[in-house]
């Protein structure tokens, strides 16, 4: 499974990626490879506001529905819309094709995430 | 408890199949991707390990008389080497299963019921076989089965057997013919909308018949296919699944299979709650096609002007199709095509039509 360097990772297996005092969210690879072929993603609308873990996306394969919880408390500034017309491109590239663009509430809160190196041994350790 | 597996295990792993307990057996539910394998079923083939389905073998001068007894079709038409669809109901007209039957001879047949029913069918039969001068013989750990599906299937097969496929015609069967070497039962019938066969044989020697579609079907274009696109197949076809449409509480008539329940025919169990039921059908099994953004589902409820009419039996975003549709249970009153209904949504109603619900035809 492909993990990238610059980005900080959940246990539900979400990536981060920080830019100052915004981020953009998307699913990891191992995400996309576990739901199967993507059909639709439901994102949420613009100055959505969310707190840590609430579920703020839905991506659903042809067998299931998963929810996408935020990995830190954010204000959502941009959604990438291309991914509701084509939903594959997360599984065509899922790093790429981030989800949510938010501004951060609480720096502080991206201590308690993983970054590459520990996520690649919770993969481990989880498959 | 541990899983059951087929004799095609070692080969599911090694195609790199995402193997899952279905009804206590350890089957691949894809292997490269329910789409692509959906995909290669509607214009190459597919080959599906099917071994989990269930044989029950009915032999005896009273075969006839007592299947006529425990099953709503009309087998009384049925010829030597034919096959019939059929449901089995409890005296209240819910459904115990929905089998296949073959004849295989006057006094012998063959019955296919689904894995996870095999063993309660079987106690079923055995509760309600007394006075009749049958034996009934539940053969299911005895035989391996795969179904090869898609419109390129009577090609491949004919490259590994002597016998002319065309003259098979769909639901009609050979027995002991060779198939790879191998002594098998060959029937045109299948769960996907597509033409195929299914094709029985010893536990043995199932191994060789997979391997050796796998490899003769290569060139044209055969995939290893799972579960996953077994449903979403059967499901665009408009056919059934026990448990969804059709279940101990969802009768065939409300399950909209009406033409498999013979009311003209001698008695049946089921049949006088099923023609009370006839004549007032309270709940119809329809199609829908979404015309809002989302994937309906199993369970979502069903309305119309803010009354709950009924829920999804199964949905997919139809990978044939592309389109989001689905199957339901709803009021009669709200059944006609063309009907405009909401499905909810995680909590929002999204607008939906009554269509046929054969999504898709060959």
């Amino acid at each position: 499974m492909k993990v990238l360097e610059d980005l900080l990772y959940t246990k539900d297996h979400e990536w981060i990626k920080v830019e100052g005092n915004k981020a953009y969210i998307g699913v990891t690879d191992y995400a996309q490879d576990s739901l199967g072929d993507i059909v639709y993603v439901e994102l949420p609308d613009i100055d959505d506001e969310f707190e840590m873990e609430d579920s703020f996306a839905v991506v659903e394969s042809v067998k299931a529905a998963a929810d996408i919880y935020i990995p830190v408390d954010g204000r959502v500034l941009e959604i990438n819309e291309e991914l509701e017309d084509d939903p594959s491109l997360v599984n065509e590239d899922p790093y790429e094709n981030w989800m949510i663009l938010v501004e951060l509430e609480d720096k502080s809160q991206l201590d308690e995430l993983m970054d590459h190196g520990e996520y690649e041994k919770f993969l481990e350790e989880e498959v | 408890m541990e899983l059951k597996k087929t004799p095609l295990y070692d080969e599911h792993i090694k195609l790199g199949g995402k193997v899952v307990d279905y009804a206590g057996w350890a089957l691949p539910v894809q292997y490269e991707g329910i789409m692509k394998e959906h995909e290669a079923v509607r214009s190459k083939a597919g080959i599906f390990d099917v071994t989990h389905m269930g044989e029950i073998i009915v032999k005896g001068k009273e075969a006839l008389k007592y299947l006529q007894h425990i099953f709503t079709n009309d087998l009384s038409k049925l010829k030597k080497q034919q096959i019939m669809y059929t449901f089995m109901c409890y005296p209240d007209g819910g459904v115990v299963d929905d089998l296949l039957v073959y004849k295989i001879d006057e006094e012998e047949y063959m019955l296919v019921p689904n894995a996870a029913n095999t063993d309660k069918d079987f106690k079923w039969m055995i509760d309600n076989k007394e006075g009749y001068n049958i034996i009934l013989e539940n053969v299911s750990n005895e035989i391996g089965e795969v179904a090869l599906q898609g419109p390129l299937a009577e090609k491949i097969l004919s490259e590994l057997t002597k016998e002319d496929l065309s003259e098979i015609k769909p639901f009609y069967f050979k027995k002991d013919i060779l198939v790879a070497d191998t002594e098998c039962l060959v029937s045109r019938t299948g769960y996907t909308g597509e033409d195929g066969f299914e094709i029985y044989t010893s536990l043995e020697g199932i191994k060789r018949v997979w391997n050796s579609i796998l490899e003769v079907g290569e060139k044209y274009g055969v995939a290893p296919t799972g579960l996953g696109c077994r449903d979403t197949l059967r499901f665009e076809a408009g056919l059934p699944l026990y448990g969804h449409e059709i279940s101990e509480t969802i009768s065939p008539l409300e399950g909209d299979q009406k033409f498999f329940v013979k009311l003209d025919k001698e008695d049946f169990i089921g049949k006088e709650a099923l023609a009370k039921q006839n004549e007032n059908l309270k709940r119809r099994v329809v199609g829908f096609e979404l015309k809002g953004r989302g994937v309906p589902r199993e369970e979502y409820e069903v309305y119309k002007n803010g009354n709950k009419i009924g829920h999804v039996t199964t949905g997919y975003f139809s990978p044939t199709l592309k389109k989001n549709i689905g199957m339901a249970l709803i009021d009669s009153s709200e059944a006609e095509i063309g009907n405009e209904i909401e499905i909810l949504i995680r909590k929002k109603p999204v607008k939906a039509e009554i269509i046929n619900k054969r999504f898709y035809k060959r």
